[in-house]
């Protein structure tokens, strides 16, 4: 193990120093691999550990980019507060939505469409709030400066986005190896079992998707800052609740390197394949390839990438199983 | 409240009620086979639209005339997709279930945006505009006709299912999917059909809807979403229940326009979703698991 957290480090290092040979267009392509790979590892603490499954977790991106664009234009709020505004708010419809849907222990399908039902309603009800833009959504302003969370150039932004996939890594890692990770898995491999042994089922649930709606809605502030413009349709739709679960599956869920992994696979290509079947004249093509990508992992690499990158690095790190 | 308009509003969310039970008739059977969703059922919906659109524009032959190749058509794409995708998945984890039929639907929007773009297309059909007048009430022909045939298909298939040697079949593969292997039954095939036929419901809808709205790529996944609330409403698996389903979700959503604006109707069928879950997730008329 102790080989692999040196390895990591080696990586870490290595991102840090990468800007140096980077040009803007390379350096927005690795600030949307750390932006999906962290989105990945918050719903990854949801649906890889605890094994609910969302499909709407779009609401809680949506929730963090519109609250804290509304304090900051109407207030004059920072960002940097606005996003745990947005996080604290996110956090609340979680265990509402949790609330609900564990309490009766709806499971399977039916927590996923409870999922989609709550951003769908959503992205609704935000497409008629004229404080909000409504349909057409809100441009930011662009006053760069630390306060504002807006800067010129990608630099600044690379450096977000890394720290938030390392620190939220980072605290999925200490939770899945803490007490209440453990038991998210047993939930995970059988919540009747788990529930016979006297875990509070129920309570493990609420803390997991408070957590991982936490945490997503925090990306959904920087998301905001990032691209300058929020709609109803990307920040709620079920396009990015779909976009956001595909990282994680194809590097592995359920273990903390997967959605990064993922990321760092599907992103590139998502990046540059729309680019390329654009020019073409071929708008959505990139979308076909990538569900055809994905329902090729399902079905013959179920366990993700991961696995095999372990498998092969095996000797080289001394790693048991 | 003005009452002609609610008994307006009310003939119409019959009539449209009719074609969102025929998707979910389509979506119940398949799930209460198989016992996975179809993410990919409005999608295919859409397909099916698109290709009495094409046939229309192409041939000049009405949707009502095309709607079994419509439906043929989207039969085989379910055969296909059962048969290369589904059946080796019935085992996963829930997880692994739902992604690769949500990605199906992702392939099947964006291959409609690749062939039609994204422009919403409405044909004019030879009865599209036809009405007459019942009381106060006007009714739409294409409307009426739809209903009437969205029933009877779903009649049809419920027929289908209880009288022949393959809905025997599939219906026994239902119950107890080893006991069906262990009599002989090719489990593997009776799912194809099964899901095939379920595939086909949507796509003979598609056919159905094309005089009533304008056609886009990203018009499937609210009809996916409709199908969801009237399949869990009548109850998961259950055929009748999802057409009485379907009529109570068209009536509800077009008397909200009473109170709502037109584009948040959607809100209180997701709402009357939540409610539903939440007091009787086995639906109104029980389930099948």
């Amino acid at each position: 193990m102790k080989r692999l957290y040196l390895l990591l480090g080696l990586l870490l290092l290595v991102l840090l120093l990468l800007p140096l040979v980077l040009d803007k267009y390379a350096l927005g392509i690795f600030v949307m691999i750390f932006f999906y790979a962290y989105l990945g590892q918050s719903w990854n603490v949801l649906t890889g550990f605890t094994g609910h499954i969302s499909l709407g977790h779009a609401l809680y991106v949506g929730i963090g980019a519109y609250v804290s664009t509304f304090l900051a234009q109407k207030f004059g709020l920072s960002p940097w507060l606005g996003m745990l505004a947005g996080g604290v708010l996110a956090t609340l419809v979680a265990l509402s939505l949790g609330f609900l849907g564990f309490r009766f222990g709806l499971r399977g399908v039916y927590f996923v469409i409870l999922t989609i039902s709550c951003a769908e309603i959503a992205r609704l009800v935000v497409s008629h709030i004229d404080a909000v833009g409504s349909f057409s959504g809100i441009f930011l302003d662009f006053k760069p400066g630390l306060a504002n969370f807006q800067f010129r150039g990608n630099l600044p932004y690379y450096y977000i986005s890394l720290g938030f996939m390392v620190l939220g890594s980072l605290a999925v890692h200490l939770l899945a190896r803490s007490r209440t990770g453990r038991l998210m898995v047993a939930i995970r491999e059988d919540e009747q079992a788990a529930l016979a042994l006297g875990v509070n089922t129920f309570k493990y649930s609420m803390t997991t998707i408070g957590i991982s709606a936490f945490m997503t809605s925090l990306a959904g502030t920087f998301y905001a800052n990032y691209v300058y413009y929020l709609s109803p349709n990307s920040m709620f739709g079920m396009g990015l609740s779909i976009d956001l679960i595909l990282r994680p599956i194809i590097g592995g869920l359920g273990t903390v390197l997967g959605p990064i992994i993922g990321s760092f696979v599907l992103t590139p290509l998502s990046e540059v394949s729309r680019a390329y079947f654009a020019k073409g004249g071929l708008e959505g093509m990139h979308l076909v390839l990538y569900g055809v990508l994905a329902i090729l992992v399902v079905l013959f690499m179920r366990q993700g990438i991961l696995v095999y990158i372990k498998r092969a690095l095996k000797p080289l790190l001394k790693l048991e199983d | 409240m003005n009452l002609a308009l609610a008994l307006q509003l009310l003939i119409q969310g019959i009539l449209l009620g009719g074609i969102y039970g025929l998707t979910a008739v389509g979506l119940s059977l398949i799930f209460g086979v198989m016992g996975v969703i179809n993410f990919a059922h409005g999608q295919m919906m859409v397909i099916g639209m698109y290709i009495s659109y094409w046939i229309l524009v192409l041939v000049g032959l009405d949707p009502y005339l095309s709607l079994p190749l419509a439906a043929g058509a989207i039969f085989i794409l379910g055969y296909v997709i059962q048969s290369t995708v589904v059946n080796r998945i019935l085992d996963f984890p829930e997880a692994m279930q739902v992604l690769p039929l949500v990605a199906m639907g992702l392939i099947l929007e964006n291959l409609a945006l690749l062939f039609w773009g994204p422009d919403h297309r409405s044909p004019s059909t030879a009865l599209g505009l036809a009405t007459f007048t019942l009381g106060t009430a006007t009714v739409d022909v294409s409307r009426l006709i739809a209903f009437s045939l969205a029933i009877a298909f779903t009649v049809a298939l419920f027929l289908f299912l209880k009288k022949s040697a393959i809905g025997k079949r599939i219906r026994a593969a239902a119950d107890n999917r080893l006991g069906a292997q262990l009599v002989g039954i090719k489990v593997n095939r009776i799912n194809n059909i099964a899901f095939g036929l379920g595939a086909a419901t949507t796509g003979a809808a598609g056919a159905l809807l094309l005089p009533l709205m304008p056609v886009s790529p990203h018009l499937g996944h609210d009809f996916t979403t409709t199908a969801f609330v009237v399949v869990i409403l009548g109850g998961m698996g259950n055929l009748l229940g999802a057409l009485v389903g379907g009529l109570i979700l068209g009536v509800t959503e077009s008397l909200a326009t009473l109170l709502l604006p037109a584009t948040l109707k959607q809100v209180v069928s997701f709402g009357l979703l939540v409610v539903i879950m939440l007091i009787r997730p086995q639906g109104l008329f029980g389930g099948r698991r």
